[in-house]
């Protein structure tokens, strides 16, 4: 059966495509079939950050508006033959996506079999990031430890217990997962930082991963390769234990304890 | 005088993360008011729970108040029953 995912926050520049990408390619890893689509019509950079914005020929509002078949817009994954992006149109607004023609896609993607299909989300929470988590199964809600990001966050999981076809259809609410981006422990130990205690406690919803601010992360943007197929990367291995732990697997938390280094091991590189 | 000057000049480490967590929690309190957070017959069990203190205390309309929360991933239905002020002579 096919797992639809959203990967929403609120608050823009917080890390949703960013960990859309290494989600997706992350259970791509795993042999799992997964779509990966950017909502974000007219601002698209799923496809930068994934490496394969030269590639784009067809989008998701192209399928949408019947202008090209799914498979003419799904853009194959170099690395993962069974990861697929469907990027966002550059230059149609948001107009062009309807609920019709969102769920048209995603029903087309469930009879071709895929597991997962990962909805992008785009900040704010007009129609865009509506789109992106009414047909949600579960939802990966990306937050900072920052005072913005946080209540924006609280904002969206109100919407996610109101405005879901789950909801509406009487289902099983949607599953939430918190995931804290750009953590800074040594910073929290200073009492610079919100701690994900602090967050876990305001947003009420269970952790899935915490990552790491991380040098790594933009590096990897720049090359155009998820941060997740780094395994030397810190990010790229708190993106590892979170996908395998929404795969059940119990992985601890890493990265959310300031690391004592001596200079030795600092000069090793260990 | 002098020591307040002292204090400008010093530089007290503050816990803004405190602060940050103080302020949010006012906000986001705020923020879930109304929210339609919880299952959809909560104004109904409130009405009928309402109904049933009624038949044994005089209370406003306002006395039943029920949440629903999300605890680490378990939903806990929070009800307070407010009883007005008994006056004993």
């Amino acid at each position: 059966m096919t797992k639809i995912v959203v990967v929403t926050s609120g608050k823009g520049g917080v890390g949703k495509t960013t960990t859309s990408a290494s989600f997706a390619t992350g259970l791509a890893q795993r042999g799992k079939k997964v779509a990966v689509i950017d909502f974000d019509v007219g601002l698209r950079n799923l496809d930068l950050i994934m490496g394969c914005e030269r590639r784009v020929v067809f989008d998701f509002v192209n399928v949408i508006q019947g202008e090209a078949s799914l498979r003419q817009a799904l853009i194959k994954d170099k690395t993962f033959p069974n990861l697929h992006i469907l990027a966002a149109s550059q230059t149609r607004d948001k107009e062009a996506l309807t609920p019709e023609g969102v769920e048209k896609v995603l029903n087309d993607l469930r009879s071709e079999g895929f597991d997962y299909v990962v909805c992008d989300s785009p900040a704010g929470i007009e129609r865009g990031a509506h789109l992106a988590m009414y047909f949600a199964d579960e939802a990966l809600v990306v937050t900072n430890p920052e005072v913005s990001s946080v209540r924006d966050s609280d904002r969206v999981l109100g919407l996610l217990a109101s405005k879901t076809r789950r909801v509406e259809r009487n289902e099983a609410r949607i599953k939430e997962h918190l995931v804290l981006t750009r953590y800074n422990p040594a910073r929290v130990l200073k009492g610079e930082m919100l701690s994900l205690e602090d967050v876990t406690e305001i947003l009420a919803i269970p952790v899935l991963g915490v990552i790491p601010e991380s040098t790594a992360v933009l590096n990897s943007s720049n090359a155009g390769t998820p941060v997740i197929t780094l395994p030397d990367a810190d990010a790229g291995q708190a993106y590892d234990d979170l996908v395998s732990r929404f795969l059940g697997e119990d992985r601890p938390l890493r990265f959310t304890t300031v690391e004592k280094k001596g200079l030795f091991s600092k000069w090793l590189g260990g | 005088m002098a020591l307040d000057w002292l204090k400008f000049f010093r530089t007290e480490p503050k816990n803004t993360a405190n602060l940050a967590k103080e302020r949010l929690k006012v906000v986001v309190a705020h923020q879930r008011e109304g929210r339609g957070r919880g299952p959809e017959y909560l104004p109904k069990l409130r009405e009928e729970i309402l109904n049933v203190v009624r038949k044994y205390v005089d209370v406003p309309e306002t006395a039943v108040n029920i949440q629903v929360q999300n605890e680490d991933g378990l939903e806990v239905l929070e009800m307070n029953i407010a009883l007005p002020e008994q006056r004993r002579s």
